[in-house]
């Protein structure tokens, strides 16, 4: 009997081209190389410089996502992009897919939009792979049971060049969440009640497998919404096991595989989850039954309380000091109390449909309070035209929030799509770091559930309220 | 990239803990498609005032801070964004190495990839760094040591072939390109075979 194998151990070892050594990392192979036009131009530029070619275009993917303007004359009418920096970087993605050879869902693609919800959109991401992306949120992928994790710009030129990457072995961190999730507490919630348990580098070091109940009975999108965040807490990458709410994700969608390439895939694709036994280098538990809507007061993911709670109380440590004066929040005060000037919906972490129909359930029929400014954007055009379809779009428009098109937007204020000085917003993103969203901005991170409700009311609110 | 054999210098100390790779260098600068001149906007938030004048009391703008090649940061430096723009941007201001007790993982990696050598120390060397910000230091990459006049060398750990490629001065490209052959041989195997684990 071979002994029992993790998930990630598995997908790991199918992938060593050379193992470890103690002189030398291993060398793994890369299944889909996903890049788009922040983290890429220096490595085709070293490409360029060392006369190398691409060695599997075939497995290589670009988009633009994160300086893309999100106004539609800018997108489709010829309206100038704004920042010129960002114009030209985005005009040399082009020039360096059309060099090398790479297939490109461009500006005015249908398929464009944030490269972590256009790989499942599209059935490129698949359990078994390894998936890398110059882009930290690449975990996001994991939850298809891939192994999938952000890597720097010159390890975007190493896959270029070799479809390889040397890696050091990581260790794994089991995640049991038992229970379920009340209604009203969202995947957001749990991953981040997570991160405020085992803090920001409470992964480091370690791929997190989540397991148990409560992760079983997550739908696909919610699944990555836990995934997406594992680097939040300084993990290598999230895995989740597949199962038939994977497969039925993945039947049918363009690429992925059909007829009996569908069935021998759906056969090895039964084979990856850790074997009963498994042994896993440590364990953590949460109980999703006992979890309630979170929020973020602080300047890192980890510095979390349930909306309904206070801020704590933790003068005299100057790291929690400089941050309260940052967030210009009072410890001890109740989160609720909280004023917002700006919500966001959108981002790799919730910007796909069930988010925004989320998001619409709250607004329906509500508005926006006077003097919030609320920016509803969708993670990609597929997901634009589906809520279009359904009407989300005119559910936004009338509550007094600006729908926009595709792209990492008010996430990370790249595209001129910021947060004002000292304004508060309310955002379904990721990072809540100083200036994440904009110089001086004030994130304060939750579901989009928590973000409509806040945005209804002008500050912040438990959205338990509105889904009665 | 200059190989490394021993960086001797001052240290400037910046005690807080998670310095995220957003602080290091905002999103704003990312529009480059260069990896040069991002020195000037290291921790440009922290810097700089909203008229872009240097803010006197931040660490790096000190006089005493001129020339200093040696980080001490808090606990988990690095964390967040996988942008190597933060330690180029840290290169190309001077530093040389980033010393922590804790170093987040991808900013980890893309630091030995640039010649900027991560140095994760025990809590009491890392406590007496803390205390004597400016002291003049030695990191001895062979040695896989970090050494304070009067104080017992503190080994770091780093593994043989970042430290070969560190000494020498030269990049893991050239490996990875030199396993051709092995790799023609995985991407022969059906995907069946690779992906069934
Ligand atoms: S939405 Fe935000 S976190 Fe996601 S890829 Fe874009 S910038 Fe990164």
């Amino acid at each position: 009997m071979p002994s029992p194998r993790t998930l990630f151990e598995k997908v790991w070892s199918a992938h060593e081209v050379a193992p470890q050594s103690a002189d030398t990392p291993a060398v793994m192979f890369v299944d889909l190389h996903l890049t788009h036009e922040v983290t890429s131009p220096q490595a085709f530029t070293m490409l360029r410089e060392r006369g190398l070619k691409l060695r599997r275009p075939d497995l290589t993917l670009a988009t633009m996502d994160h300086s893309t303007p999100t106004r539609t004359e800018q997108v489709f009418g010829g309206a100038p992009i704004t920042i010129d920096s960002a114009a030209k970087q985005i005009r040399q993605l082009e020039q360096n897919c059309a060099e090398f050879g790479v297939e490109l869902l461009g500006m005015q693609d249908a398929r464009r939009g944030i490269v972590h919800i256009i790989g499942p959109e599209l059935g490129v991401t698949q359990p078994g792979k390894t998936i890398v992306c110059g882009d930290s949120h690449t975990s996001t992928h994991g939850a298809f049971g891939a192994l999938a994790f952000g890597i720097g710009t010159t390890e975007v030129g190493h896959v270029l060049a070799t479809q390889c990457l040397l890696q050091k072995k990581p260790r794994t961190l089991a995640v049991e969440v038992a229970g379920r999730l009340p209604a009203g507490v969202t995947a957001k919630d749990l991953i981040l009640a997570l991160i405020g348990q085992i803090g920001v580098s409470g992964g480091t070091g370690y791929v997190l497998e989540y397991r148990g109940e409560a992760i079983r009975a997550l739908s696909m999108e919610e699944r990555m919404t836990v995934c997406n965040m594992s680097i939040e807490a300084g993990a290598r990458a999230g895995m989740i096991a597949p199962d038939e709410v994977t497969f039925d994700y993945l039947r049918g969608r363009p690429r992925a595989p059909q007829g009996a390439a569908w069935d021998a895939a759906l056969e090895r694709w039964r084979a990856l989850p850790s074997d009963p036994g498994a042994v896993f280098d440590k364990t953590v538990h949460l109980d999703a039954s006992a979890l309630e809507p979170m929020i973020t007061y602080g300047t890192n993911p980890g510095m979390v309380v349930p909306v309904s709670g206070r801020i704590p109380a933790r003068g005299g440590d100057p790291v929690f000091d400089a941050a309260m004066k940052y967030m210009g929040l009072v410890p001890g005060e109740p989160i609720g109390d909280a004023p917002i000037n700006v919500v966001f919906v959108g981002s790799c972490t919730n910007g796909r449909l069930s988010d925004l129909r989320a998001a619409a359930k709250v607004l329906r029929g509500r508005t926006v309070a006077a003097g919030v400014h609320m920016l509803v954007v969708p993670g990609s055009q597929s997901v634009k035209a589906a809520a279009e379809a359904e009407g989300l779009d005119e559910i936004f428009r009338a509550a007094g929030a600006e729908w926009r098109e595709s792209g990492c937007s008010m996430c990370l204020g790249m595209n001129g799509d910021t947060v004002g000085k000292g304004e508060y917003a309310i955002s379904t993103s990721n990072r809540n770091f100083e200036g994440r969203q904009g110089v001086g901005a004030r994130t304060l991170l939750a579901s989009p559930e928590t973000a409509a409700a806040s945005a209804i009311r002008g500050r912040v609110t438990d959205p338990r309220e509105f889904l009665s | 990239m200059k190989p490394i054999t021993v960086i001797r210098s001052r240290t400037v100390v910046m005690p807080s803990t998670n310095i995220d790779t957003d602080q290091i260098i905002p999103a704003r600068f990312l529009t480059t498609t260069v990896k040069e001149g991002l020195g000037k906007s290291l921790f440009a938030d922290w810097r700089y005032d909203a008229d872009g004048r240097p803010k006197p009391d931040f660490i790096l703008n000190r006089p005493e801070s001129a020339g200093c090649r040696i980080l001490v940061a808090g606990r988990n430096i690095g964390c967040g964004s996988s942008r190597e723009h933060a330690p180029w941007a840290l290169v190309d201001h001077g530093f040389q190495a980033i010393v922590s007790t804790e170093i987040a993982d991808i900013f980890r990696n893309n630091s030995l990839k640039n010649g900027l050598l991560p140095v994760v120390v025990d809590e009491a060397t890392h406590a007496w760094l803390l205390a004597n910000p400016g002291a003049e230091i030695e990191i001895d990459l062979a040695e896989a040591q970090l050494r304070i006049d009067g104080r017992d060398p503190a080994p770091f750990p780093i593994e043989a072939f970042s430290r070969y490629c560190l000494l020498n001065g030269v990049d893991e490209l050239g490996y990875l390109l030199s396993q051709d052959a092995a790799i023609s041989a995985h991407e022969s195997v059906a995907p069946d075979a690779r992906r069934s684990g």
